[in-house]
């Protein structure tokens, strides 16, 4: 991969929406390229789609709930755990799924409306999947940072003198 | 209760009375009294400092070490001191006895100057530069000598220039690469030759090079580095600004022996020892910092490719700055002076720069842009200026 690529994938990991014709100018290329090493990384899925990182406690109608849940599975012969893996991504509800080293296997982020549809989700569909030995669900209270962005007060503003030497 | 006053005229001295308080002053007390700035007037980080080094100050401090460290710095600071400058520009310095630590490299400058100069020397300034250079000069008495660059030499030295304004009286050169405001820095080349006319006059030279970390297009050349130059050199940096630990007020200087415990003479009765808290986060910063401080110049790198592109876009020439966060703009093509620019920028649409000329010699016509803002900042200030350039 070039430079200039890796470069322009670390700004938007943490900016998507910075505008074309900016990014060309911090990477000191033209706006072209950058449009074209886009598409590119688009197409070769590097980049699988932009987002928006949302505090929703500051939203009223859509309070979520957040689970982690520590889930111990059966490895499949031939498959290994991406098999069970795959059968447990693919409910929507589900935000995140990792193998893990340590105690259990796999990770699961789930969201919910309320604690009790959480719930319902993982002793209808998750405990009673054939590879899931046990789960332990641990609901998110708070949320202080997320990918790198701090929730709640910005301690960041600009506490500088307006002119110094 | 009161006291019963006498007559008394305040009687100061001649050399306090010589210089001028900084230029900058009046401007910072004009933009103090307005709202919804954008200020690009700002000569350090926007960053706070990295929380490694903050959380090592703390610790320091939960741990109850409140008491003076060594006159020239805590040894272990010292040595991670001396070994980082060997390893990032090859230059050697004894922990023991060739380096000392300070109160920002602002005392470093004061503590090279009155090491080294009698009354009457004088003393070439590489020009725009730091605003404290030549009044420190005239403090001990010395002759501040000032070395125009300008935007036709992309603000680099000339060591012809530097070789005519020598007299029997020169006892030293004062250079600053990357330099504060023009965002110039120096290579190999050119300070070769000057190094050339250093060692035939027989001068000394002071390096600031608080800025060294932040060369964007080349390596950083450290003034000590080049042949017969660590002998007769006085290497003057900090933490301020490439750790963003401006408000620590932590530096060092770092000499021969005989130039660093002249120094740390004057620091020792003057001083006593920097700071010991900030002492332990430049500690941390240079043991585990790295990362975080390249983070934060490539962060700069982009931000000076799009605001410099972004002012010519606008119809103002710019060099391209190599280092520091510094852009300096020519506004020559206004008509105006760099004061009445920076002011009627400053009233119209509220972005602060600074005016060039208070920079010294080869800064009128100039202002200085700093991009240690973030970029939804920058971008503000880009459009405004454009704003401003088009009501002209």
């Amino acid at each position: 991969m070039k430079e200039k690529e890796q470069e322009l994938l670390l700004l938007i990991e943490k900016e998507g929406r910075m505008a074309e014709a900016t990014l060309a100018k911090m990477l000191d290329t033209s706006k072209e390229d950058v449009s074209s090493m886009l598409r590119s990384l688009e197409k070769k899925k590097i980049i699988l789609g932009y987002s928006a990182i949302i505090d929703w406690t500051k939203v009223n109608i859509a309070e979520t709930v957040t689970a982690m849940i520590d889930v111990k599975v059966t490895p499949k012969r031939g498959v290994g755990f991406d098999e069970v893996a795959e059968r447990i991504y693919r409910f929507k509800e589900v935000k995140a799924t990792y193998l893990m080293s340590g105690t259990y296997d796999l990770s699961v982020v789930i969201e919910g409306r309320s604690m009790s549809e959480i719930a319902n989700f993982v002793s209808e569909k998750l405990s009673t999947l054939d590879s899931v030995i046990s789960t332990t669900t641990h609901f998110q209270l708070k949320k202080y940072k997320h990918d790198g962005v701090v929730f709640g007060e910005d301690e960041d503003d600009d506490k500088r003198m307006v002119v110094s030497p | 209760m009161t006291s019963i006053k006498t007559s008394h005229h305040p009687q100061l001295s001649d050399a306090v009375n010589r210089i001028e308080p900084s230029g900058i002053r009046r401007f910072f007390d004009l933009a103090s009294s307005m709202d919804n700035i954008i200020s690009l007037g700002v000569g350090e980080p926007d960053y706070s400092t990295p929380w490694n080094v903050r959380e090592a100050s703390i610790h320091s401090l939960e741990r109850g070490v409140t008491s003076y460290t060594a006159n020239a710095g805590l040894i272990e600071l010292r040595e991670a001191i001396s070994r980082y400058l060997q390893k990032r520009f090859q230059v050697s310095y004894d922990p023991e006895n060739e380096v000392v630590v300070t109160v920002g490299a602002s005392e470093g400058i004061d503590l090279a100057l009155r090491a080294i100069l009698n009354p009457g020397d004088e003393v070439l300034i590489a020009e725009p530069c730091f605003v404290s250079y030549a009044p420190l000069v005239s403090l001990v008495g010395g002759i501040p000598v000032p070395i125009p660059t300008s935007i036709e030499t992309d603000f680099e030295v000339d060591a012809a220039e530097v070789e005519a304004r020598i007299t029997n009286n020169t006892k030293a050169l004062m250079l600053s690469f990357p330099n504060n405001p023009t965002g110039a820095v120096m290579g190999m080349e050119g300070l070769k030759k000057i190094a050339e006319v250093v060692i035939k006059h027989n001068l000394i030279v002071l390096s600031d090079e608080i800025y060294a970390e932040l060369s964007y297009d080349a390596e950083h050349v450290s003034v000590p580095v080049l042949d017969g130059m660590w002998e007769r050199t006085i290497l003057i940096s900090g933490f301020s600004k490439a750790f963003a630990m401006t408000g620590w007020r932590i530096g060092y200087v770092a000499a021969p022996e005989p130039y660093a415990k002249a120094m740390l003479k004057i620091h020792q009765y003057a001083m006593m020892c920097a700071s010991t808290m900030a002492q332990y986060a430049a500690l941390e910063a240079m043991t585990n910092g790295r990362d975080e401080m390249e983070e934060m110049v490539t962060n700069y790198r982009q931000r000076r490719n799009f605001f410099v592109k972004s002012l010519r876009e606008i119809g103002l020439t710019c060099h391209t700055p190599g280092g520091a966060f510094y852009a300096f703009p020519s506004i020559k093509s206004t008509g105006l002076t760099s004061e009445e620019f920076a002011e009627k920028l400053l009233i119209d649409q509220r972005v602060a720069v600074v005016p060039g000329h208070v920079f010294g010699e080869g800064g009128e016509g100039h202002i200085r842009c700093s991009y240690a803002a973030s970029m939804k900042q920058l971008e503000e200030a880009i459009e405004r200026i454009d704003a401003f350039l088009k009501s002209l």
